[in-house]
């Protein structure tokens, strides 16, 4: 077992983890976050990305000690949701109908907030290139780009 | 009809945001494997690696004496406690059907087949210890694929002596429907033209996004299960019948479930094993599946050949088809197993008046995964042969593949139409949608560039896809059922509750798995009823809050539970109608009812719905004879199924040195009837056309001759990304065709981009390429298939030098940069 310290969606956390333990399995096995979830076993799907300090990751390619002293953000930490707030990548989500099942959302959603960090205005192009590593079964992926790119404030609302 | 019917529709038809987004997006979701409860104990699948394999000896010793290991179990551990699988549609009376243990004892039949399971503490202590059992197998001869199994030579299961397992026949000569088709190719022979093809419906897998779980807590008085389904209703049913455990002694739930796509319409072998060890210990137990294991042993999809011949007249006029499909089973028959390919049996005549039809459908089993219902589940195989055929033909008389289907389809003023596989047609405007998807695409436009790059010779040559479908939706009126010896009915419940201070519950027998019900169930409610669409909450997916259901698949639950909601809603109407009068003082006879109020004609009195709910709780005053309250159930079992239509048109660029393919444009006008909600429609149709285009150009489930599976994880199952799709061009017609069977006047919308699409885009590789002598190229369209069958006729052979790895044999393969 190995200590680890980290900051987690804002909160300072500490546990004695197995080395071996990924960072996705103990955000939703020792932290409860289970808003991150597992969808593969190969690193393909990206429906487990989180944020560690401030860079997008899929958490089943970390280890849960690489993460200690840092900061990891997830889907539950994006915005303060108690209060009601989304953050506008969430509501673009929403607004342009990019779910069905929402199973692969969060890992959608931090890994658009990253795009869109790096590349605020990016073209539909650079769009579908940037999501290429989060697996969507249910969109066929044009409403996820559609609303990362409402979110970038290029375009205006969803079209049926 | 109530008076709703004459009040314009405020919510039907409104892009609504939905219901399910706020948790979704932000991570408060109740996915099965988010479940943990106090003294929960963890399971972990040990799995043949063989195809077939007799087992001779199972050692756990080591496995049980790991760390933190409570018990591990193999099939003969458990006598009848753990119970069957089930197929609840044996096709013929005669149709042979292997026993299904969820974990044999003595013989495995495909690779991942459990045969023994490890409890402990915690799942990673599980999975360690599964490693540690120890299985010895002595390996049989495997039967993989659908040719090899006719053969008869080897035998996935040595004791019912065949691979053969049903033969499925439709002719519409023997039914009644239709002429003779032998005689309708011999005059073609003689005087017209016979098509005749071979067709491969490649092997796929669902791969919904979330893995399969199940928990089950034997705990309480009734054994709960939660589980990553989409079905229920039918898990509680098929759990009674097969373990022994009353149906009042089970709750099953479906919580969050990360999308189904047909693939958890199935009653598992990892289920039945956690009931069985969950009440074996009495301790409450998980099971998550890897995706590993998912791809390997969650059912597959389509698998079949598709032997077609079509006949017709010299003007392209079809005068008989004959359709004989081989359809793999897998090593069991699954829960709707041999029955997938049947429903294709009404469909290969689509949207086209023939005269003669004959369908047979040959069911074999191999030492393979199990297949089952995939997204359109028949249908897309039926349309993929009949749509592929069509353009055959056009090219055989040498006319536009649209005026081919126009000299043969069902034209709008024919409808209701009798189809020579039986089925009724109410409505339809196969026209109307073509025109309006031509105009959308800019058919003329494209095949101009076509003709002028056909014309250049350049490398990149376009081509256009069409693909003008129906299917048959809205699963399914219980007596047709019944009439093809399917194990249960169609029909669908509703219950609409007014709870006291106004607002409305709404129970539906439908579970949704990332549909939108909860949103599209709102907005007919609160039209129907006239109440506010935040008033309804919708229930579902848990047995002891929505006790009756036949759940969701088929694309059944706005057509069949929708309508089973608004004769609730009707129903509480009629029951709040008799509380107002008296209230009111008035005769029923002189109440309307309009946005959710009851008043008396004439003047300005009334009393809102919510209203009387309230006083139907207080109950201070209300007339003899009225039952106090104003909930309402409703069953309804359909009359027919619904046949939304669509023509889709797609345009594909294909490199001609390279093989490689990239889709220009994608165009679908969908006649889908009423429309609920256009954003939730539109977001089905693209998730549909990408499944469908991705049979088209990616997907394979591999096996190699000894039946392991090679495609077993996202790295070598290519599920399409965001980079590898383009945006589409989704409309409607105008004037859409209003299904005549529901109220409503729905039709089903969830298989319809799947069904099409998958012809349109082979539609169109072909077509780019058929001035260079190809008439066809398999699935998936891959651009080693592509440039091969380009070069098939010209004796240029591919280049194996220039595709090896590019670096030194003895050096390493190692990218710049790479291992820092």
């Amino acid at each position: 077992m190995t200590k680890i310290e980290l900051t987690v969606d804002g909160a300072a956390v500490s546990d004695d983890v197995e080395p071996r333990m990924l960072l996705v399995q103990y955000l939703r096995e020792k932290l409860g976050k289970t808003g991150t979830v597992i969808g593969c076993d190969t690193s393909n799907c990206g429906a487990c990305t989180v944020h560690l300090d401030g860079t997008s990751v899929k958490s089943c390619n970390v280890l849960a000690v690489q993460a200690n002293g840092r900061t990891v953000t997830t889907i539950e930490g994006l915005a303060d949701t108690a209060e009601g707030d989304l953050h506008p990548v969430q509501e673009a989500f929403r607004e342009c109908h990019g779910l069905q099942c929402g199973f692969c959302t969060p890992g959608m959603i931090m890994q658009a907030v990253d795009l869109l960090a790096e590349n605020p205005t990016p073209t539909e192009e650079e769009v579908r290139l940037g999501m290429e590593g989060n697996l969507c079964r249910c969109t066929g992926y044009h409403n996820i780009v559609k609303s990362v790119l409402q979110a970038s404030g290029q375009t205006e609302g969803a079209q049926a | 009809m109530t008076a709703t019917q004459d009040r314009p529709a405020a919510e039907i038809g409104k892009d609504r945001r939905r219901k399910e987004d706020q948790r979704l997006i932000t991570g408060r979701t109740r996915w099965t494997d988010n479940m943990t409860l106090p003294g929960m104990l963890h399971l972990a699948m040990v799995r043949s690696p063989f195809a077939h394999a007799s087992i001779t000896s199972i050692d756990v010793d080591a496995a049980k004496a790991s760390a933190n290991v409570v018990a591990v179990l193999t099939g003969k551990d458990f006598g009848d406690e753990l119970g069957v699988c089930i197929n609840a549609w044996p096709i013929t009376p005669d149709q042979k059907t292997p026993a299904h243990s969820p974990m044999p004892a003595d013989r495995v039949a495909f690779a991942g087949e459990v045969v023994a399971v490890v409890v402990a503490r915690s799942a990673a202590a599980a999975r360690d210890a599964a490693e540690l059992v120890d299985v010895e197998y002595d390996e049989l001869p495997a039967v993989v694929g659908i040719k090899k199994a006719l053969e008869d030579s080897v035998l996935a299961h040595p004791d019912l002596g065949t691979n053969k397992s049903a033969l499925w026949i439709f002719d519409s000569s023997e039914a009644g429907t239709g002429g003779d088709v032998e005689g309708a190719i011999e005059e073609a022979r003689a005087n017209g033209i016979v098509i005749e093809r071979e067709y491969r419906q490649q092997r796929l897998i669902p791969a919904f996004m979330e893995p399969r779980s199940v928990v089950v807590d034997p705990t309480g008085e009734q054994i709960t299960m939660w589980s990553a389904t989409q079905i229920p209703h039918i898990l509680r049913f098929a759990l009674a019948a097969t373990t022994g455990v009353p149906e009042s002694k089970i709750r099953v739930i479906a919580p969050d479930v990360g999308g189904g796509f047909g693939g958890k319409l199935q009653t598992t072998p990892e289920e039945w094993i956690a009931w069985a060890v969950a009440r074996r210990l009495s301790k409450p137990v998980k099971y998550t599946e890897t995706r590993s294991e998912s791809l390997m042993a969650a059912h597959h999809g389509r698998d079949q050949v598709q032997t077609l011949t079509l006949a017709a007249d010299k003007d392209g006029k079809v005068t008989g088809f004959k359709v004989h499909l081989d359809a793999d089973l897998g090593a069991y028959i699954a829960i709707v197993g041999g029955g997938v390919p049947v429903l294709g049996a009404f469909m290969f005549n689509a949207i086209y008046k023939f005269p003669s039809y004959r369908f047979e459908c040959q069911t074999v089993l191999t030492n393979t995964t199990f297949t089952d219902a995939y997204r359109g589940a028949g249908r897309p195989e039926a349309t993929y042969a009949i749509e592929r055929m069509m353009d055959e033909l056009a090219a055989e008389v040498g006319v536009d593949p649209l005026e081919i289907r126009e000299r043969n389809w069902i034209t709008h003023e024919e409808f209701p139409f009798t189809t020579v596989a039986g089925l009724e047609y109410d409505t339809g405007n196969y026209e109307a949608a073509t025109a309006k998807a031509k105009e959308s695409f800019g058919y003329d436009e494209l095949r101009r560039e076509q003709a002028e790059r056909r014309q250049r010779g350049d490398r990149v040559q376009l081509g256009i896809g069409v693909s003008t479908f129906t299917e048959m939706c809205g699963l399914a009126p219980s007596r047709v059922l019944g009439s093809l010896d399917y194990g249960a009915g169609g029909w669908e419940h509703a219950s609409v509750r007014m709870t006291p201070l106004g607002k409305v519950e709404v129970v539906t027998g439908a579970s949704a798995h990332g549909q939108g019900h909860e949103t599209a169930f709102s907005q007919i409610v609160a039209d129907r009823l006239g109440v506010p669409f935040e008033d309804v909450e919708v229930l579902h997916g848990d047995t002891q809050v929505a006790p009756k259901g036949l759940d969701t698949y088929g694309s059944r639950s706005l057509v069949v539970g929708g309508e089973a909601l608004v004769r609730a809603v009707d129903k509480v109407i009629d029951k709040a109608k008799v509380l107002a009068a008296h209230l009111l003082e008035a005769s029923e006879d002189d109440l309307e009812y309009t946005a959710g109020r009851f008043s008396v004609r004439g003047t300005d009195q009334g009393t809102t719905i919510q209203e009387l709910a309230t006083a139907t709780f207080a109950g201070h005053d209300y007339p003899e004879g009225m039952e106090l309250n104003l909930d309402a159930d409703a069953t309804y079992d359909p009359v027919n199924f619904n046949y939304p239509h669509g023509t889709h048109l797609c345009a594909m660029e294909v490199d001609t040195e390279t093989g490689a393919v990239k889709m220009r444009k994608y165009t679908c006008c969908d006649d889908i009837g009423t429309i609920i909600n256009p954003l939730i429609v539109a977001g089905q149709v693209h998730g549909g056309l990408v499944q469908g285009i991705a049979q088209a150009l990616w997907e394979e489930a591999v096996y190699d001759e000894s039946g392991t599976l090679v495609s077993g994880s996202f790295v070598d199952y290519l599920l399409p990304t965001s980079a590898d799709t383009i945006s589409f061009d989704v409309v409607h017609t105008d004037d859409p065709s209003i299904c005549t069977t529901n109220t409503l006047g729905t039709k089903g919308v969830g298989e319809a981009g799947t069904i099409a699409s998958t012809p349109a885009v082979v539609n169109a590789v072909v077509d780019a390429v058929r001035h260079l002598g190809v008439s066809d190229i398999q699935m998936p369209c891959t651009p080693e298939r592509v440039w091969r069958a380009i070069h098939a006729g010209d004796g240029d052979a591919p280049t194996p030098g220039a595709a090896m790895p590019h670096f030194q044999e003895d050096s390493l393969n190692q990218d710049e940069g790479a291992g820092q």
